[in-house]
C-alpha cells in the first residue's frame, strides 16, 4: 500500500492504496465513480475507457502510479449536467440499449472529436473498433457521433 | 450511493409481508436515487399510491412502477407507457422506477422469450385505466357531477357542462382511499395517444453520465467483495484446495469451499450451473481480491465415471451427463454419426421415403454452428446480504421469481424473509436466466456474515458454460422432373440438445414432410440464447431455401411466396406453426422496401425470413467484398409485431438484433479443446465491432391492429441466412459453417 495522489474530474484524490492498483478499481471501488465500467480487464472491449490528458485509454490497463501527475476524465466529469455535444447526440439518437458499453463509447467518441473534429465515416470506425456493444447499437453511435460533430 | 438523498422526498416502498415475495425492506436503494424522468425534475411534497403500478403526486407528476426485469430491450419505457396511456397522463409527466420482485401483485416478472408487451398489454393498460377511473370517481364527488360527464386528458380531468377542471395531483389523494373498480374499458387503438409513437429510453440520461445502475455497481455499507474459482475444464472437479496462505495476502478475508446448490436438491430449469463446488475468496476491494485469486493453490482432478455408467457430478431429472475432457472435433463427430444413426421421427407428412426414392434429383446439404458464451458486457454479479433474519438480493437477474424458490431453498430462509430487487443489466440474451450467481452471493454472504457482492471476471464468465448448444442440421429436397418440389426433408441435432422445429414453415407447404431430430449428451453446459434453437435453424433452413430456389430456377423470394400461397390455400397437416398471410406479408414488404427487383450493381443480397417468439421478420441485407472481407452496406428488415408499442426503440431492437447476428454468423465461435472453452476473454473471442457492423438498417413494420408481439428475439434468427444468401452471391460460395469467416477462410 502507498499513498497516491490522483487528480480527476479536477479534484485532488489522496488515495491509501496498491500502486498497482489498475485505474479503473480506483475508480469504481475507492472513488465511487462506477460510471467507467469493467468489461474484460484486458484492454480488448472499451467499457473502461477514460480521458487521460485528453486522450482515450483504457484504465483497466493503467495503474494508479502511471497516472499519479495526470489529468483525468471520467464520465461523471465530461459535463457539468450531462450537456457534452456527445451526450447530447446520444439522448437525440436514443442509442443506448442495456447501456453498460456506452459510457465508454462516449469517452471514446468524445476524445476523437478533440482531435479531429470533422471526422469521415473511415475515422469514427477506426477510432470506435476498440468499443464493442454487445447489443449492437453502432449504427446508433456513428450518426450520434456525426450528430455531435456538428454541434461541437 | 454516493448521490445525495433529498429528505423531503419520501419514496417508500410500502413493507408488507406477503407469502411468495413479500417486501422486507422500507427503503429501496433505486428509490432513494433519483427516478428516471422523460420530463421536468420537479418532485412532489408527497406521492399517493393509487395502485402497485403507479403512485401521483400532489403536484402531478406520476411515479410508473416498471414491473418486467430490464436487459436492453427497453420494458421499462413501453411497459410504462401502456400504463400512461390509459391513465391518459402527459407522458412528460412521468417517472419510472423498477420494480422489485413482488409475486402477490406482478405477474410473470421475468425477461425472456420476448413475451413481456404481449402478456402485459392487458394488464398494464387495465392498471393504468382502473386508475383513471378512480381519479374521475374523485373528481365527480368533489365536483357533485354524475362521472359519465368527466372526461380525462393529459392528467387533467375535465366536466365540459361546467367547465371546470381538476388536475390528477389534486385528486390523488382523495382517489387513492376509493374502491378498485372491476372491468373498466380500455382504450381503442384510433384513440392511442402514446403507444405507437416514439420515446425515448427512461434511463437514457443516466445512462451517458454514468450513473450507478448495473448490479456490478451496487453498493452498501460494509459490503465486502467476493470472486469465484472455478474448475479449469468442464468434466472436472476440485480435488484439494490450500486456502491458508492465500487468507493472509492483503485485504483478504476468508476463502472457503462451497457447493452452489446442495447435495440432494432438485434443481429447477433456472438452476442450471456448471460447477457443483466453487471456490470462494472474500476481500475489501476487487483488486485485492482479483490479484489474491491469482494465487490461490488450488488442485483439479476429472470426474470419473461411475459405476461403469458415464456420469458426472449433476444428474439434471431428464438424463446423465458424461465424464470426460471433451473436444469440438469429437463433437462434430459424434454429431455427424448422431445425425445419421439416432435419429427420430417427430412429424411425418405423405410418403417421404418414397418420394425421395423416386425423385429425379436430390438436394442434400449440412449446416453446423458452434458453441456460443452470451458474453454480455456487464460480467455475472450479485449482491447478497444474509443473515438469520432475512436475505437482500440486488442486482442483475432475469428470473428473479425462480431464483427466490432457489435462494430460499439454499438459504434456509421462507419466501418472505427474502426480498429481491432488480438493477437494470448490462445484458442478459438469455445467459441471466441461470441465476447461480445469485445463489452463490447468497450462500457467501452467509458464510462471512456481512454483506458481499459476488463478481465474476470476463475470463470466470466466458468459461462458466451455460452457452449457446452446438448444432448441425442436415436438409434434403427431392424435385422432380420438372423441377418441382415433391419432398423436404430436415434431420437436426444438437450438443446437447436439438435445434428442431418441426411444425414451422414449410412444413404445411409440402406434400411429403419429414422432420428428425437427435441430441448428443455432453457435460459442457448449456443455456438459452437469444431466440433458442431457433438462432441456429433458421439460418440454416433459410439458407437452403435459397440453394432450393437456385436449384429450382426460381426467385428465392417468389419461390418462399409460392410455397405460403401453398400453405394458406391448401395446407399439409396439422399444428403448422405460423400464419402463411403474415409470414407472406412481411416478404413483401422486404422486397417492396429493397427494391428486390432491381439489383445495384456490385452489390450482393440475400434475403431470409423467420417467425418465432409470436412476430414475423424478413431481412434483405446487401454486403459487397473488400480485401476478402464482407462489409455490410445495407440491411433492410420488415417486421410484422402487431401494434409497435415504442416506435424507434422498436427500430433499435430490430437494429440491434441484425447487427448481433451478423456478429454471430460471421465471427464468433467458443471452441472446446480438452474440456477447456480456447478462449477466455474478449481478446480472442470475436464479437461484432464498429468497422462490421452495416453502414445502414432501415426497419420498416407492417401496419396492424393485431395485439402486440415481442422484438427481442424475432428479427435475431433470420439474418443468419439473409449472411449467407449474400455472401454466396458476392463469392459465388455458399456458406454451411459458423462462424463464416473461418469457413473458406474469407479473411485470407
Amino acid at each position: 500500500m502507498a499513498n497516491i495522489t490522483i487528480k480527476v474530474n479536477g479534484k485532488k484524490q489522496n488515495l491509501d492504496i496498491d500502486p498497482e492498483t489498475p485505474l479503473l478499481w480506483a475508480l469504481r471501488d475507492h472513488l465511487d465513480l462506477v460510471g467507467t465500467k469493467f468489461g474484460c480487464g484486458v484492454a480488448s472491449c472499451g467499457a473502461c475507457t477514460v480521458h487521460v490528458e485528453g486522450v482515450a485509454m483504457r484504465s483497466c490497463s493503467l495503474t494508479v502510479a502511471q497516472v499519479a501527475d495526470k489529468k483525468i476524465t471520467t464520465i461523471e466529469g465530461l459535463s457539468e449536467n450531462g450537456d457534452h455535444p456527445v451526450q447530447k447526440a446520444w439522448l437525440e439518437h436514443d442509442v443506448p440499449q442495456c447501456g453498460y458499453c456506452q459510457a465508454g463509447q462516449i469517452m471514446s467518441a468524445s476524445a476523437l472529436l478533440n482531435k479531429n473534429p470533422n471526422p469521415s465515416e473511415v475515422e469514427i470506425e477506426d477510432a470506435m473498433q476498440g468499443n464493442i456493444c454487445r447489443c449492437g447499437t453502432y449504427t446508433r453511435i456513428k450518426a450520434a457521433i456525426q450528430t455531435a460533430a456538428k454541434n461541437l | 450511493m454516493s448521490t445525495s438523498h433529498n429528505p423531503s422526498r419520501r419514496f417508500f416502498i410500502k413493507s408488507t409481508a406477503i407469502a411468495g415475495g413479500g417486501l422486507v425492506i422500507g427503503f429501496n436503494w433505486f428509490a432513494g436515487c433519483a427516478p428516471s424522468t422523460s420530463g421536468s425534475d420537479d418532485l412532489p411534497k408527497e406521492w399517493f399510491e393509487i395502485n402497485a403500478f403507479l403512485k401521483i403526486g400532489e403536484n402531478g407528476k406520476v411515479t410508473i412502477m416498471s414491473p418486467n426485469p430490464e436487459i436492453g430491450q427497453n420494458v421499462k419505457t413501453s411497459m410504462p407507457m401502456l400504463v400512461a396511456e390509459e391513465l391518459d397522463v402527459d407522458w412528460q409527466q412521468v417517472l419510472v422506477e423498477q420494480a422489485p420482485l413482488n409475486t402477490s401483485v406482478f405477474t410473470r416478472q421475468l425477461a425472456g422469450g420476448s413475451q413481456s408487451i404481449r402478456q402485459g398489454w392487458v394488464s398494464l393498460r387495465t392498471a393504468g385505466a382502473t386508475a383513471k377511473h378512480m381519479l374521475k370517481q374523485a373528481a365527480a364527488e368533489l365536483m357533485g357531477v354524475p362521472l359519465e360527464e368527466l372526461t380525462t386528458e393529459n392528467g387533467i380531468v375535465s366536466h365540459e357542462a361546467s367547465g371546470r377542471k381538476i388536475g390528477y395531483g389534486e385528486l390523488a389523494s382523495k382517489a387513492a382511499t376509493l374502491p378498485v373498480p372491476e372491468d373498466v374499458p380500455l382504450k381503442s387503438v384510433k384513440d392511442f395517444k402514446i403507444i405507437g409513437t416514439s420515446k425515448k429510453n427512461v434511463d437514457g440520461k443516466k445512462i451517458v453520465t454514468g450513473k450507478p445502475l448495473f448490479g456490478i455497481d451496487y453498493k452498501a455499507e460494509g459490503m465486502k467483495i467476493a470472486m469465484i474459482a472455478h474448475p479449469p475444464a468442464f468434466g472436472m472437479r476440485l480435488k484439494s484446495a490450500s486456502l491458508e496462505q492465500v487468507k493472509t495476502m492483503p485485504g483478504i478475508l476468508d476463502a472457503f469451499v462451497f457447493k452452489t446448490y446442495e447435495d440432494g436438491y432438485e434443481r429447477q430449469w433456472s438452476d442450471e450451473v456448471s460447477f457443483a463446488e466453487l471456490v470462494a475468496i472474500v476481500g475489501n476491494s476487487t483488486w485485492e481480491v482479483m490479484k489474491a485469486k491469482k494465487s490461490l493453490d488450488l488442485a483439479w482432478e476429472e470426474i470419473p465415471a461411475v459405476d461403469g455408467q458415464v456420469k458426472a457430478f449433476i444428474t439434471p431429472k431428464n438424463g446423465v451427463i458424461p465424464s470426460g475432457l471433451e473436444s469440438s472435433e469429437d463433437h462434430m463427430k459424434a454429431m455427424e454419426l448422431a445425425s445419421k444413426t439416432i435419429a427420430t421421427v417427430v412429424r411425418k407428412d405423405g410418403d417421404p421415403e418414397a418420394v425421395f426414392k423416386k425423385a429425379a434429383r436430390i438436394l442434400e446439404r449440412t449446416y453446423t454452428a458452434p458453441f456460443l458464451a452470451h458474453n454480455t458486457m456487464e460480467p455475472m454479479n450479485f449482491f447478497a446480504d444474509v443473515n438469520a433474519e432475512r436475505a437482500i438480493l440486488v442486482g442483475p437477474i432475469q428470473t428473479p421469481e425462480f431464483m427466490e424458490k432457489s435462494a430460499s431453498a439454499r438459504l434456509g430462509l421462507p419466501l418472505e424473509k427474502i426480498d429481491i430487487q432488480m438493477t437494470r443489466m448490462g445484458g442478459g440474451f438469455g445467459r441471466r436466466l441461470y441465476g447461480h450467481f445469485l445463489v452463490e452471493a447468497g450462500v457467501i454472504s452467509q458464510k462471512v456474515g456481512a454483506p458481499v457482492k459476488l463478481v465474476y471476471s470476463r475470463e470466470d464468465d466466458m468459461t462458466s458454460g451455460v452457452y449457446r448448444p452446438a448444432y448441425h442440421a442436415t436438409y434434403r429436397a427431392a424435385i422432380g422432373s420438372n423441377n418441382e418440389l415433391l419432398a423436404f426433408h430436415v434431420n437436426a441435432g444438437g450438443i446437447p440438445e436439438t435445434p428442431l422445429m418441426a411444425d414451422r414453415f414449410p412444413a404445411g407447404a409440402v406434400d411429403h414432410y419429414l422432420a428428425e431430430e437427435w441430441s448428443v449428451a455432453s457435460n459442457i453446459s448449456v443455456g438459452a440464447f437469444r431466440a433458442p434453437r431457433s438462432n441456429f435453424i433458421a439460418g440454416a433452413e433459410q439458407a437452403f431455401l435459397d440453394e432450393l430456389a437456385e436449384e429450382l430456377g426460381q426467385d428465392p423470394i417468389e419461390f418462399r411466396l409460392s410455397l405460403l400461397q401453398r400453405a394458406k390455400d391448401k395446407p399439409v397437416g396439422k399444428n403448422n406453426d405460423y400464419d402463411p398471410e403474415r409470414y407472406a406479408g412481411v416478404l413483401k414488404l422486404v422486397r417492396d422496401k429493397s427494391n428486390w427487383a432491381n439489383s445495384a450493381a456490385g452489390v450482393s443480397r440475400g434475403v431470409s425470413a423467420y417467425f418465432c417468439h409470436n412476430s414475423y421478420v424478413a431481412q434483405v441485407l446487401e454486403l459487397h467484398m473488400e480485401n476478402d472481407r464482407p462489409v455490410i452496406d445495407r440491411v433492410v428488415s420488415a417486421v410484422d409485431c402487431g401494434i409497435v408499442v415504442n416506435k424507434d426503440a422498436a427500430i433499435n431492437m430490430t437494429e440491434g438484433s441484425i447487427v448481433d447476428g451478423i456478429g454471430h454468423a460471421l465471427y464468433s465461435e467458443l471452441p472446446i479443446k480438452d474440456g477447456k472453452p480456447v478462449h477466455t476473454n474478449l481478446n480472442t473471442y470475436q464479437l461484432i465491432r464498429h468497422k462490421d457492423a452495416p453502414k445502414k438498417i432501415e426497419v420498416h413494420f407492417v401496419e396492424s391492429e393485431i395485439d402486440p408481439t415481442g422484438l427481442g428475439e424475432p428479427p435475431y434468427p433470420p439474418i443468419f441466412g439473409a449472411v449467407a444468401n449474400a455472401l454466396y452471391k458476392a463469392t459465388g460460395q455458399r456458406y454451411y459453417h459458423q462462424p463464416f469467416i473461418k469457413e473458406r477462410k474469407l479473411l485470407g
